[in-house]
C-alpha cells in the first residue's frame, strides 16, 4: 500500500492553486479542514475574551466594567460564539482532514458543497459579531440582552441587533446542515473496500451520529427563530399570550434543538478519546460494538428528553416525571462509555504524553460533570438548583472537558501528522497543568455558590458571595491565558519541529498513520483493501 | 430612605429578624459531609458568612428537597471516587515506564464478554434508586394540596420589582431592590417592603408576570417557579419557623435581573392578622386621601412625585430624568414633557404596548397627578404644569 508513489503522480495533473485561490476554491478536504481549524481557533479567542470580560465583572461585588446590558449581550455572545463558532467548527475541522484519511477515500464526497459550508462561517460570524456591535452606533437599538436562550417576550423587545442575530443563526445552522450532509454521504459511500460500517473508525462512527443529529434539530431552532423574527417585526404572536401564542413554545422549540445539541458538541470529542486512549494504552478500544450501540442510544433518548431545561415552567407532574426518568436514563449508555474507556486503559501500556493527559482528564471531570447531571435531573432538586450558578458550573463541566478538551486532544494527537513535525512535548504539558487546574479554579466553586442562591446571569451580587467569586475570576485568569500557551505550540509546530514519523505514535492504529506526515496533497487515490 | 412605601408597608420585626445574617446561610453539618469529600471544606469552614451548600430549610417541601439533594450528592460521591480509584489505580500500575505490558486478551475474559450487560445494570440500579426517591418526593412537592383552606398569594414580576398580592385580605406589597447607600451589606438581598407571610399555614403562591420571564426564588423555602406573562402556575409552602429568608429573581429578564431581591418574612399567623388589617388600613387612608376633593399646591405634589418617582419610574428612566437611551428614553427635556398634558398621562396610564413601558394605571389618581407633575417640573423642565387628581380621573 504505497500511498506515497500514488500522491506523487498525481501531483503532476492536479496542481494545487497558488495565493488566496487556494484557499476561497478550496475543493480539498485538508485544506478546508486547516481552514476550519484556523476559524475555530479564532472565535476561542474571541469568545474567551468575552468570557474573560465576564469574569472580570464578577471578580467583586458592584458594577465595574461594563453596563448591564453590555455585560448580558457579552454572556449572549459569549456562549454562541463558542459553541457555534469555536467547538462546532473545530470539530468539522477534525472530520474533514481525519474522515477521509481513516476511510481510505481520496477526499470528502462532495468537495464544492464542502467550500460552501466552510465559507459560510465567515459571513455568519460577521452577522454575529455585527449584532453585538451594532447597537454601539447611533440609531443602533439596544442590545441583546437574553442569553443565548433568546427567550420571548424579552428577545422580542431587543433592537434589530436581535434581527443580526436571527439571521446569524440561519447561516450557521445552513452550514452545519450542509457540512452534514456531506459528512454522512461520505461514510456511506466511500469506505475502503473491506471497510463495513462496524469495523468504521470510531471517529467516523461519532460523526456519523452527530451529522444525523445536526440534520434532525438545527432545522427546528431554524423554525423557532424564524418565527421569533415574525412575532418582531410581522405582526403575528406565535410567543406572545396576548394574540393566543404562547412563550414557552419557543422554549421548547429552543430545547429540541438544544439539548440533542450538547450531544453535538460531545460526541465528535468522544470519537478522538476513542482513539487518544486505545493508543497510548496500546491495546484496542474495549467493547467496540457496546460503544457504537451506547452512542446510538445516547443520540435516541437525547432527543427526547429537552424539557428537562424547563423544568419550573409549570408542567404536569406527569410530564416532568417522564422527562425526569429519561434523562436520568441516558447516564447507562453515558456510564457505558466511560466505563469502556477505563477499560481501554486498564491492563495496557501507558504513556502520558498531552494527548493521553487530556484523554484522562476528561474521563474524571466529564464523569463530575455528568453526575452533578443526574443530580440536575431530579425534579424536585432542580426547582433549587435551576438557573443558578450551579447550572453555569455543570454545563462547563461537561463542555469543557467533553467538547473543548476532547478537541485539544485530537489536535495534539493529530497535529504531527498535519504538519508533519512533532509538536514540543514539554510546552504541551505545561498547556495542559495550566489549563486544567485554571479550569477547575474557575469552575469549581460556582457550585457552592449557587447552591448557596447565587442565580446566574447576573451582573451584580451581595457581599456574600464575594469569597467564591473572586477564587473564580482568579481561576478563570490563569486558566484564559494558557490558551496563549496553545497558539504558541501550535504556531511553533507549524514552523518547524522535530519530523514526524508516517506513524507518530508507538500505538497508533488506523489508515491515517499510513500515509506520510504531512500527507500528500491528495490522499487514498487508490482506495486501499481492508482486511 | 425614608420611601413611601416603608411609611406604607411597615414591617414586622421579629426576633430572628438580627440573627438571620450571620446563622441563615449554613449547614454545615450535613452539607459538609458529601462536600468535605470533594475537598473544600476545609477552606470554607472558617468563614461563616458565606454558604456552601442550600440554606436551613424553613419548609417541609424545602426539607424533603434538601434530603434528596443530599441523598444524590452522597450518591454521585461514591460513583465518583469509584471512578477516580479505577482510573489512579490504572495509571500507577498499568503505564509503560513500571515495565507494564498491554494484556492484549483483556477484552476477551469472561468480564470483558459480559461488561455490556453488567455495567448497564449496575447503572440501572442506582438510576432506579434515585428515580425512585426522587418520585415520591415529587409526590409530595409538586402539586398544591386540594380541599384545605389555603392562603392564596399571587406574585407577579414586573422589570424590575415584585408585587405581592393577598388575594382574600386585598392587600397589595410592591417590592423593590433598595440602592446601596441604603442597604449597606444587605444590597440586592433586601427590600422596601418584604412579603410577609405566617407560619404554620398552607400558602399557595400563583405566579404571573406583567412582562417579560422572571422566576420567584426563595431558597429556604424551595419555590422556584418561572413567572410567564399569560400564564398562572402554582407552588406551595408551608412555613415551619419565623424568620427573614432572601432569595433572587432568578430567570432573566433584561437590564436590571440582579436587582430583583425577594424578601420573605415569616410571622406567627396572629401578627400576620395583624399586619393584614394594619395595611388595610393604611390603604383605605391613601384612597381616602387620594379621593378628597381638594386642589393640591404644586409642592406637595413634587414631593410625593419625587418619591414616587425615584421609586417606580427610576429604575428605567433614571433618578437624573435621562434614562439610559436607546432603551430608556430621557424624561428630562424630552418634547413630551412639553406638550400636550393628555398625552402624557395617557402614557403613564396605559403604558406602551410591546415596549417596557407599562401601564401604570393601577396607581392612584393622587399619585398619577403627583408623577406626572414632577416630570413635567424636574429636572429643569420647569412647565409649571400642576396636574390635579380631578384631571387624571376625567383621562381615565
Ligand atoms: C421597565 C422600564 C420602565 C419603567 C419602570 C418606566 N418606564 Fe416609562 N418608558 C419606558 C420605555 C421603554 C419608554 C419608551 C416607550 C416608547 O418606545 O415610546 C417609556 C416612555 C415613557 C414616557 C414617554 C417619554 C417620551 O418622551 O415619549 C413617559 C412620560 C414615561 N415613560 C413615564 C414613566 C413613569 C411616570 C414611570 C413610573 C411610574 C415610568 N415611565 C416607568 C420604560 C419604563
Ligand atoms: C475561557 C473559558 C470560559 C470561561 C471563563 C467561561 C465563563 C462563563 C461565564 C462567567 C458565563 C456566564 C455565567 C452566567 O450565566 O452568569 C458563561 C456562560 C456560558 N458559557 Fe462559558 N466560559 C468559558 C468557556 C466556554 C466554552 C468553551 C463553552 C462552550 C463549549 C461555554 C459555554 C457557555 C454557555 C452555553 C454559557 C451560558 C450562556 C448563557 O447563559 O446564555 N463557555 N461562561
Ligand atoms: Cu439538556
Ligand atoms: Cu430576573
Amino acid at each position: 500500500m504505497s500511498t506515497t508513489t500514488l500522491s506523487h503522480d498525481e501531483a503532476h495533473h492536479h496542481d494545487a492553486p497558488k495565493g488566496w485561490r487556494r484557499w476561497l476554491f478550496s475543493t480539498n478536504h485538508k485544506d478546508i479542514g486547516t481552514l476550519y481549524l484556523l476559524f475555530a481557533l479564532t472565535m476561542l479567542f474571541l469568545g474567551g475574551a468575552s468570557a474573560m470580560l465576564i469574569r472580570m465583572e464578577l471578580f467583586m461585588p458592584g458594577i465595574q466594567l461594563v453596563d448591564p446590558d453590555l455585560y448580558n449581550n457579552l454572556v449572549t455572545n459569549h456562549a454562541l460564539i463558542m459553541i457555534f463558532g469555536a467547538v462546532m467548527p473545530a470539530a468539522a475541522g477534525l472530520a474533514n482532514w481525519m474522515i477521509p484519511m481513516m476511510i481510505g477515500a481520496p477526499d470528502m464526497a462532495l468537495p464544492r458543497m464542502n467550500n460552501l459550508s466552510f465559507w459560510i462561517l465567515p459571513a455568519a460570524a460577521t452577522m454575529l459579531i455585527l449584532s453585538f456591535v451594532v447597537p454601539f452606533f447611533p440609531g443602533g437599538g439596544t442590545q441583546i440582552n437574553t442569553g443565548w436562550t433568546l427567550y420571548p417576550p424579552l428577545s422580542v423587545q431587543v433592537g434589530m441587533s436581535m434581527d443580526f442575530l436571527i439571521f446569524a443563526i440561519h447561516l450557521l445552522g445552513i452550514s452545519s446542515v450542509l457540512a452534514s450532509i456531506n459528512i454522512i454521504v461520505t461514510l456511506l459511500n466511500m469506505r475502503a473496500p473491506g471497510m463495513a460500517l462496524m469495523k468504521m473508525p470510531m471517529f467516523c462512527w461519532t460523526w456519523l451520529v452527530t451529522a444525523f443529529l445536526l440534520i434532525l434539530v438545527v432545522p427546528v431552532l431554524a423554525g423557532g427563530v424564524t418565527m421569533l423574527l415574525f412575532d418582531r417585526h410581522f405582526g403575528t404572536s406565535f410567543f406572545d399570550a396576548a394574540g393566543g401564542g404562547d412563550p414557552v413554545l419557543f422554549q421548547h422549540l429552543f430545547w429540541f434543538f438544544g439539548h440533542p445539541e450538547v450531544y453535538i458538541l460531545l460526541l465528535p470529542s468522544i470519537g478522538v478519546l476513542s482513539h487518544v486512549i486505545p493508543a497510548f494504552s496500546r491495546k484496542p478500544l474495549f467493547g467496540y460494538n457496546s460503544m457504537v450501540g451506547s452512542m446510538l442510544a445516547v443520540a435516541t433518548i437525547g432527543m427526547v428528553v429537552w424539557a428537562h431545561h424547563q423544568y419550573t415552567i409549570g408542567m404536569s407532574m406527569g410530564a416532568v416525571t417522564y422527562f425526569m426518568i429519561g434523562t436520568i436514563i441516558i447516564s447507562i449508555p453515558v456510564g457505558l462509555m466511560i466505563f469502556n474507556f477505563i477499560a481501554t486503559m486498564w491492563r495496557g501500556s501507558m504513556t502520558f504524553e498531552t494527548p493521553m493527559l487530556f484523554a484522562i482528564a476528561i474521563v474524571l471531570m466529564f464523569t463530575f460533570g455528568g453526575l452533578s447531571g443526574v443530580m440536575l435531573a431530579v425534579v424536585p432538586a432542580d426547582m433549587q438548583y435551576h438557573d443558578s450558578m450551579f447550572v453555569v458550573a455543570h454545563f462547563h463541566y461537561v463542555l469543557m472537558p467533553g467538547a473543548v478538551f476532547g478537541l485539544f486532544a485530537g489536535v495534539f494527537y493529530w497535529l504531527p501528522k498535519w504538519t508533519g513535525h512533532m509538536y514540543d512535548e514539554r510546552l504541551g504539558k505545561i498547556f495542559f497543568w495550566t489549563n486544567v487546574i485554571g479550569f477547575n479554579i474557575t469552575f469549581f466553586p460556582q457550585h457552592f455558590l449557587g447552591l448557596a442562591g447565587m442565580p446566574r446571569r447576573i451582573i451584580d451580587y451581595n457581599v456574600m458571595f464575594t469569597e467564591f467569586n473572586v477564587i473564580s475570576s482568579v481561576g478563570a485568569i490563569i486558566f484564559g491565558l494558557s490558551h496563549l500557551l496553545l497558539l504558541y505550540i501550535v504556531i511553533k509546530t507549524i514552523r518547524g519541529g522535530k519530523k514526524a514519523e508516517s506513524r507518530s505514535w508507538e500505538g497508533a492504529k488506523g489508515l491515517e498513520w499510513e500515509l506520510d506526515s504531512p500527507p500528500a496533497f491528495h490522499t487514498w487515490t487508490v482506495a486501499p483493501q481492508v482486511k | 430612605m425614608i420611601d413611601h412605601h416603608i411609611k406604607y408597608q411597615q414591617s414586622c420585626p421579629t426576633p430572628a429578624d438580627s440573627s438571620e445574617a450571620s446563622t441563615g446561610y449554613l449547614s454545615k453539618g450535613i452539607g459538609g459531609l458529601a462536600l468535605s469529600i470533594s475537598g473544600l471544606l476545609a477552606a470554607s469552614s472558617v468563614h461563616a458568612e458565606y454558604g456552601i451548600n442550600f440554606p436551613e430549610p424553613a419548609a417541609g417541601v424545602a426539607r424533603e428537597i434538601y434530603n434528596i439533594h443530599m441523598l444524590t450528592m452522597q450518591i454521585t460521591t461514591v460513583l465518583l471516587i469509584i471512578v477516580f480509584a479505577f482510573v489512579f489505580y490504572s495509571i500507577y500500575f498499568h503505564r509503560k515506564s513500571r515495565g507494564f505490558e498491554a494484556d492484549q486478551n483483556f477484552h476477551k475474559s469472561w468480564f470483558g464478554q459480559w461488561s455490556w450487560v453488567i455495567v448497564p445494570v449496575m447503572v440501572l440500579g442506582v438510576d432506579l434508586t434515585i428515580a425512585g426517591k426522587a418520585d415520591a418526593v415529587l409526590k409530595k412537592v409538586w402539586e398544591v394540596p386540594k380541599d384545605e383552606k389555603l392562603l392564596d398569594v399571587k406574585v407577579t414580576g414586573h422589570q424590575w420589582w415584585w408585587e405581592y398580592d393577598y388575594i382574600d385580605s386585598g392587600v397589595k406589597v410592591e417590592s423593590r431592590y433598595i440602592p446601596e447607600e441604603e442597604s449597606g451589606d444587605l444590597y440586592l438581598r433586601e427590600v422596601d417592603n418584604r412579603l410577609v407571610l405566617p407560619t404554620h399555614t398552607k400558602i399557595r403562591f400563583l405566579h404571573t408576570s406583567a412582562d417579560v420571564l422572571h422566576a420567584f426564588w426563595v431558597p429556604e423555602l424551595a419555590v422556584k417557579k418561572d413567572a410567564i406573562p399569560g400564564y398562572i402556575t402554582e407552588t406551595w409552602a408551608e412555613l415551619d419557623r419565623e424568620g427573614v429568608f432572601r432569595g433572587q429573581c432568578a430567570e432573566l429578564c433584561g437590564t436590571w435581573h440582579s436587582r430583583m431581591p425577594i424578601v420573605v418574612e415569616a410571622v406567627s399567623p396572629e401578627r400576620f392578622a395583624a399586619w393584614t388589617e394594619e395595611q388595610k388600613a393604611l390603604k383605605l387612608a391613601a384612597l381616602a386621601e387620594a379621593s378628597v376633593d381638594k386642589q393640591w399646591s404644586m409642592d406637595e405634589l413634587m414631593e410625593r412625585g419625587k418619591t414616587l418617582y425615584d421609586s417606580k419610574c427610576a429604575a428605567c428612566h433614571q433618578i437624573t430624568g435621562l434614562g439610559l437611551p436607546p432603551a430608556f428614553p430621557a424624561l428630562k427635556g424630552s418634547p413630551m414633557m412639553a406638550g400636550p398634558i393628555a398625552d402624557h398621562l395617557d402614557i403613564v396610564i396605559n403604558g406602551k404596548p410591546g415596549t417596557a413601558m407599562q401601564a401604570w394605571g393601577t396607581l392612584n389618581d393622587l399619585e398619577i397627578a403627583a408623577l406626572v407633575t414632577y416630570e413635567r417640573n424636574a429636572w429643569d423642565n420647569n412647565t409649571g404644569d400642576v396636574v390635579q387628581p380631578a384631571d387624571v380621573k376625567q383621562a381615565r
